[in-house]
């Protein structure tokens, strides 16, 4: 139905436009020359006019600023580069610091060990040293107390022996001859207890 | 019924009449339209370089984008020796353009829908690029119209047909661009007159069809725009590389 009155408009439309169309005269206004000089005039006016201010003015501006972006981005860029190489450079550097001075810690370490080894070494020679002495010092002691220690005891023992007989018998007893008793046994006995 | 769909295309005094001995200039509406565009050129292109920043504005942008748009289609197809020819077809381009897009608006003027207009355009591109094919090549250039590798039997008509081909530059360059503002335009114009005489009932399928033809229409004042520009390229490359 709206097919139907839409093609039959068209068609009526085309009625009314031929009429139309024929009611002026002259058809297409393009091909009535009465302003084609106007129209020729005004065109290379206006077209000229635009035409050098473009050129001569706005273009070129517009060309400077598309250089000048492009070489600031260049620039930008090779600042971006080597900026990267300094830090690259300055990174190593660091690296390099770090692994030298490790290096020189390790040195300082070993040289600060050897040396405290040395020292405790010396002072434990000096140390051992005065250690031995004390000891020979105490075992000569020991030795010569030994040594005297025997005739000590006898001395006590003949005094003793003497003292007790006095008090048993009541009477004096020659002391020589408990001396060779008291001798006689200790020697016996030393040897057991000493035994030299 | 709507009024005639050419009277659209109809120029008329706007003022006095103005006349320069014989010649009538008088100030019409073309020429009102012919200055708008151009004064709107000038206006977003001063505005998009005035300002020089790094980071650029949308004016800014917007004139780089066409200056590398229009750069490289030259580069592209006229390659590096059409560089000083850059700012003509820059203002070719920008000109047809702006014309064609100003006429999209209703009520207004298509300055390139006047047959007069384009033909001078391409007339002037015509005898310019011939004049700069014999600076260049002197008579060497009418080596054009001999195309290497032809049998020498067919030489005499192929030689024919080139020249004719080249002389129908100018026309075909003019009527192209002349013929679809004018098509597109009138076409907008006939479907606009149905949607008011079909009335409320029959009048939606060509009022959707009009919204249509007005995007198809904006992509064609832009594609003829540029098929201008381009092929004042190519007709630049024959006239400074000599291929044939």
């Amino acid at each position: 139905m709206i097919k139907k009155i839409y093609f039959q408009s068209i068609f009526f439309s085309f009625l009314f436009f031929k009429e139309a169309f024929a009611a002026e005269s002259g058809g297409m206004p393009q091909l009535n020359p009465e302003f084609w000089i106007s129209q020729i005039f005004w065109l290379i006016l206006t077209f000229g006019i635009m035409y050098i201010v473009l050129s001569k003015f706005i273009l070129p501006k517009i060309s400077n600023n598309l250089e000048y972006r492009k070489s600031q981005i260049l620039e930008n860029i090779e600042a971006a580069e080597r900026q990267r190489e300094d830090s690259e450079a300055k990174l190593k550097e660091y690296d390099e610091i770090i692994l030298k001075s490790k290096m020189d810690a390790k040195i300082i370490f070993n040289q600060t060990r050897e040396k405290a080894l040395k020292d405790i070494g010396a002072k434990k020679e000096v140390l051992d040293q005065q250690i031995d002495d004390e000891i020979n010092k105490a075992e000569k002691e020991i030795e010569a107390l030994r040594v005297s220690a025997p005739d000590k005891i006898n001395k006590i023992a003949i005094e003793t022996s003497s003292e007790l007989l006095e008090k048993l018998i009541g009477s004096g007893v020659n002391s020589s001859s408990i001396s060779a008793i008291v001798d006689d046994l200790s020697r016996r006995n030393g040897e057991k207890y000493y035994g030299n | 019924m709507a009024a005639n769909p050419m009277s659209q295309f109809d120029v008329y005094r706007i003022g006095p009449e103005i006349k320069v001995g014989a010649f009538d200039i008088s100030f019409t509406n073309a020429s009102l339209f012919m200055i708008i565009s151009t004064v709107s050129i000038l206006l977003v292109f001063n505005l998009g370089s005035k300002r020089n920043s790094v980071l650029p504005n949308k004016m800014q942008l917007l004139a780089e984008l066409s200056y590398t748009f229009v750069a490289k289609m030259i580069s592209d197809t006229a390659g590096s020796k059409a560089k000083p020819y850059f700012a003509f077809i820059f203002s070719l381009f920008m000109f047809v353009l702006f014309c064609n897009m100003f006429g999209m608006i209703p009520y207004t003027f298509t300055v390139t829908s006047h047959i007069i207009v384009t033909f001078i355009l391409a007339a002037f591109i015509f005898i310019g690029v011939t004049v700069i094919g014999f600076i260049k090549h002197g008579f060497g250039y009418l080596k054009l119209f001999v195309p290497s590798g032809v049998p020498a039997v067919l030489l005499p008509l192929i030689v024919v047909i080139e020249i004719i081909s080249y002389l129908s530059r100018p026309i075909s360059l003019s009527v192209r661009l002349f013929a679809n503002m004018m098509a597109g335009h009138t076409m907008m114009k006939v479907f606009g007159g149905f949607v008011i005489s079909l009335g409320l009932v029959g009048g939606w399928l060509p009022l959707s069809f009009s919204v249509a033809l007005t995007g198809l229409e904006i992509l064609v004042a832009f594609l003829q725009a540029y098929v201008f520009a381009i092929l004042t390229c190519i007709y630049l490359n024959d006239a400074l590389n000599l291929h044939h």
